[in-house]
């Protein structure tokens, strides 16, 4: 099974620095503190978490924009910083950003935007060639053949994010980062694109780290969901598993916060645990388990000791002192 | 659920019309907007980005950008009284003392230089209620109203910026500055969506206590159906400046008749899981050259020649049920 | 309101008529027609302010005269080494509108003569001063965070710091008084500018996510350089440009009025105004008209880049 891995985040910490304290020590933003994670060939792993949790920051650790403070990134068994990048790497890994409005430059045609990847990875001899491609993108993403002439301010939202997708996969990637591809629009947009990119990754066999805050779209798609509270894995599950039976307060109270619109959904929340409190800054980040200020179950334990991840029942795996103690089959580490 | 609801009409919108000037002409963006409030309503304006929710109810107020819209057809009629031919007197008394207003953005809402108190003083200095008090009485009073959204430590907060506090805590003073003083009408423009999830969860919990418990009646705009499911007891379906569908809430989710809401509906994605639907085919029309006759009928399944060439009006159906479709009853 | 409701009848009224005319449908088929459409809308927002087009004719008048000079001014040989003392210091006539100087050269020809040199110099400057500003502003912005950076910014700032017309002044005496050195000296500080505005569009650009996602892609320097983040910058560029035609032809008058400027006999507005200050009250002539001269030009161009500056902004399309 170990070639069936594509990605592996091992003990990610991406740490940046945010002035001094009092005492003239050194201040650090824990954006992502600690990160392992495994992703496979083919699959849809969601990440999801509230805004500061460092969701976002994991993506960019991976395509290259911050180089790690601590742990390793591997790309198919090659380790991954910010400069060592290959070409062939570029082409294999691509992003899409959350905002469409700021992703395509508006100085530019589509034809254009989407002929850059082309021409820099030398797909294409010709200009004709290019061209051709270029349609062939555009009707990948279901948009009409004339918007290569067009700007991307003359069109809408979602077709701008078409656009986005269209460049990221004109180099024929192995891997997408989708960082909140769909939070920007309107639900109905959002339909049709989740559903494009759900299309185009059974067809070419991609591999998507999807990014959202969206529980109720994590639902539909991801494969497997990781849930993400500080810079922190707190819990990682099937998909399946993690709507159904999520074991982490933080959650549990997640989930349950959620709107929904039909009474079959809100019988899916988990027993009431009801919001409190909010995501404290990553600088000052609680001792113990960070979760412990807003956790209706805290314990003292929880208030000195972080926990560790605990595997569950198959792929599942949760890091909270309480599952340990409560349920059973639990191997108590300590 | 609909206890609270009287029979009296607070505010009420026939048929408004509204236009913006634009360099090639003028944008028809509101198309016949019909809306009801009751006393102690709480009413949901649900539609995408762009269809007018946040026109409609800025109209009520008269606080658009002055010299750049007409208003060809329609009246808002607040406690009888038509606010577009309003005194500016009148208008004046309406905004300081009986509708207040909450937005998606609350750090845009505040003003960064000044604290929390002062900002808060000054709405009870003009309030009805605070004038003649002593600045004691006044200062007990924003107190309280800190504490009532559930902020702890109010004095602490009396003397912070706005820059000290958290998105969260923002939207909360908002609030509290917005049910300080009696009013009779909340607008609340998306207050949650620039939130995180479970913040917006208790932002909308305490928004809801308070307007349950001062007996205010609430206009809430959200383009999440789920939000309109939980805190409201009517929704109104906008799209394109026309409301397509009005109906009590739980009426709409158990029965959706305009093929727009059923749409919009199948596009959410359900906790449940089972996929998502296509969503809804095409964008919406460009308000210069608006179709002729339903603004839906370019996306939609059943459109005819007659909805082509004629515009569908908001009929009640039963039930308290309004749409505004030629073929309803087809499914 | 009250207040406005006559107001605000006028304009629903103008606005169903408006409508009433207005065809129903869209007609955009052709790349052409959306370009045309494209001037239409340019225009309109360069219009929306009356001052902008009156600063437009000003500036089209002042190209169009110091074009045709030769053939529109009533004396051309006066613009040269004339001298005609039977004139001289003559009052504004019907013979000579803005009367004659003190060598009884028409005062009026010599203005149109001297927006050549005006002109000229504002062009000339510019051309050299922007070309050079942009492309310093681009690379400290691209390179943010590093010595390149620094090292241009804190040129920048010395030129910056030095009062510009001193600066001027000490090129200007230094070199030989004429027309190409104060050229030079006004292009000297006028540089920094340019790399100012360009490196604060270039440095917030790079942060967007198009230039970002270029860079993650493998694109050249030169590419995002040239092609994402200069495009970006034009329209700044181009409204500061227009603006600064006006401050340039100010600055020049002022080397002349000292004269720093373009040498006698050929005529500058600045020189006229210090020939004619010897003999004002009496002959005012001599001073007032090539000071309204400089007004008008100064205007017309800061009105027109006002104009273009609004014309190219991102207003708030809803209510554009």
């Amino acid at each position: 099974m170990e070639n069936d891995i594509i990605l592996t985040l091992n003990h990610l910490k991406q740490y940046f620095p945010a002035g001094k304290n009092k005492n003239g020590e050194k201040l650090y933003v824990k954006a992502v503190d600690d990160v392992s994670l495994e992703i496979h060939r083919g699959e849809v792993i969601g990440l999801v978490g509230e805004s500061g949790s460092g969701k976002s920051t994991i993506a960019y650790s991976i395509i290259g924009m911050y180089e790690p403070s601590g742990g390793e990134i591997l790309f198919e068994g090659q380790k991954l910083g910010k400069k060592n990048r290959s070409m062939q790497l570029k082409k294999d890994m691509q992003i899409v950003f959350q905002d469409p409005g700021s992703s395509l430059n508006s100085h530019q045609t589509i034809g254009e935007i989407l002929e850059l990847p082309l021409k820099v990875h030398k797909i294409g001899k010709t200009k004709a060639e290019r061209m051709e491609r270029v349609r062939q993108l555009l009707e990948m993403v279901e948009l009409p053949e004339h918007y290569m002439y067009k700007s991307p301010a003359s069109i809408g939202g979602g077709e701008k994010q078409m656009v986005a997708i269209a460049r990221a996969l004109a180099t024929d990637p192995k891997f997408i980062i989708l960082d909140e591809p769909t939070s920007a629009l309107d639900v109905s947009i959002q339909a049709k694109i989740i559903n494009m990119l759900l299309k185009l990754q059974r067809e070419k066999g991609l591999t998507y780290l999807f990014i959202t805050h969206d529980l109720s779209l994590m639902r539909n798609i991801a494969d497997r969901v990781a849930i993400l509270y500080l810079g922190k894995i707190d819990e990682i599950a099937p998909a399946e598993t993690f709507f159904q039976r999520p074991e982490h307060p933080y959650t549990q109270m997640l989930i349950s916060s959620i709107p929904v619109i039909s009474e079959e959904e809100e019988a899916l929340k988990p027993a009431k645990i009801e919001s409190t409190g909010e995501i404290p800054s990553p600088v000052n980040i609680p001792p113990g388990c960070s979760f412990h200020l807003r956790c209706p179950y805290v314990t003292p334990r929880c208030k000195s000791e972080d926990p560790v991840m605990i595997p569950r029942e198959g792929s599942h795996a949760v890091r909270c002192h309480l599952c340990q103690e409560t349920l059973p089959g639990a191997t108590n580490t300590n | 659920m609909s206890k609270h609801i009287q029979e009296e009409v607070i505010l009420e919108i026939k048929g408004l019309k509204l236009w913006f000037k634009v360099y090639q002409g003028y944008s028809k963006v509101l198309d016949g907007v019909d809306l009801t409030v009751h006393k102690g309503e709480k009413v949901g304006i649900v539609g995408e980005a762009g269809c007018g929710k946040t026109t409609t109810v800025k109209s009520i107020l008269d606080i658009l950008p002055e010299g750049q819209y007409v208003i060809p057809e329609g009246e808002i009629l607040y406690k009888g009284e038509n606010v577009l031919t309003m005194s500016d007197r009148a208008l004046g008394k309406v905004r300081s003392s009986e509708i207040s207003m909450i937005y998606q953005e609350p750090s845009a809402a505040l003003n960064p230089v000044f604290t929390i108190g002062q900002q808060m003083m000054e709405v009870v200095k003009n309030s009805a209620q605070g004038k003649g008090k002593s600045k004691k009485e006044q200062k007990e009073m924003v107190l309280v109203a800190i504490r009532d959204v559930f902020i702890p430590d109010p004095e602490r907060i009396f003397d912070y910026y706005p820059v000290q506090l958290s998105g969260g805590m923002k939207q909360r003073i908002c609030i509290a500055m917005a049910i300080m003083t009696q009013r009779d009408l909340m607008i609340a423009d998306e207050p949650g969506t620039a939130l995180d999830v479970t913040i917006q969860d208790q932002v909308h919990k305490t928004l809801d206590r308070l307007v349950e418990e001062r007996k205010m009646s609430l206009i809430m705009i959200t383009h999440s159906l789920g939000v309109a499911r939980e805190l409201t007891d009517s929704i109104h379906v906008m799209y394109a400046g026309t409301v397509v569908e009005a109906a009590p809430t739980a009426e709409v989710f158990r029965q959706p008749l305009h093929p727009y809401t059923i749409g919009l509906m199948e596009a959410v994605p359900r906790l449940a899981g089972g996929g998502i639907q296509a969503g809804i085919y095409g964008s919406i029309p460009d308000y210069l050259y608006p179709p002729k006759g339903c603004r839906f009928a370019p996306r939609c399944p059943r459109a005819t020649e007659q909805c082509l060439a004629e515009k569908p009006l908001l009929t009640d159906v039963g039930h308290g049920h309004k749409v505004a479709c030629f073929h309803w009853k087809e499914d | 309101m009250a207040v406005s409701a006559r107001k605000r009848e006028k304009e629903l009224r103008r606005a169903l008529a408006f409508e009433a005319k207005r065809p129903e449908t869209r007609t955009i088929s052709s790349m052409q027609e959306m370009r045309k459409e494209n001037l239409k809308k340019a225009w309109y927002r360069f219009s929306r302010n009356k001052m902008s087009v009156v600063g437009l004719v000003v500036v089209i008048l002042v190209i169009l005269a110091a074009i045709l000079a030769p053939y529109i001014t009533p004396y051309p040989e006066h613009a040269g080494a004339f001298t005609d003392f039977a004139n001289s210091t003559k009052a504004p006539c019907a013979e000579y509108l803005f009367g004659t100087d003190n060598m009884g050269r028409d005062i009026l020809t010599r203005i149109i003569f001297s927006f050549q040199g005006a002109l000229k110099m504002a062009v000339l400057v510019l051309i050299i001063a922007v070309p050079v500003g942009t492309c310093l502003g681009l690379l400290a912005g691209y390179m943010n965070g590093t010595w390149v950076d620094t090292v241009i910014m804190r040129v920048a700032d010395i030129f910056l710091s030095v009062p510009a017309l001193l600066l001027a002044l000490a090129v200007a005496s230094i070199l030989e008084p004429n027309l190409t050195n104060s050229m030079l000296a006004i292009t000297i500080m006028w540089w920094p500018w340019y790399t100012r505005l360009v490196y604060g569009v270039a440095t917030s650009c790079k942060n967007e996510y198009y230039v970002v996602s270029a860079q993650l892609t493998g694109a050249s320097k030169s590419h995002i350089i040239f092609k994402e983040i200069l495009p970006n910058c034009l329209s700044p560029i181009l409204t500061k440009m227009s603006l600064d035609v006006g401050w340039v032809i100010l600055m020049g008058a002022t080397l002349s009025y000292v004269g720093l400027g373009e040498q006698p006999p050929i005529p500058s507005l600045g020189q006229m105004v210090s020939d004619g200050a010897r003999y004002m009250p009496d002959k005012w002539w001599m001073t007032i008209f090539p000071c309204l001269a400089i007004i008008v030009i100064i205007m017309g161009f800061n009105f027109m880049g006002d104009g273009i500056g609004d014309m190219l902004s991102k207003g708030d399309s809803k209510y554009e």
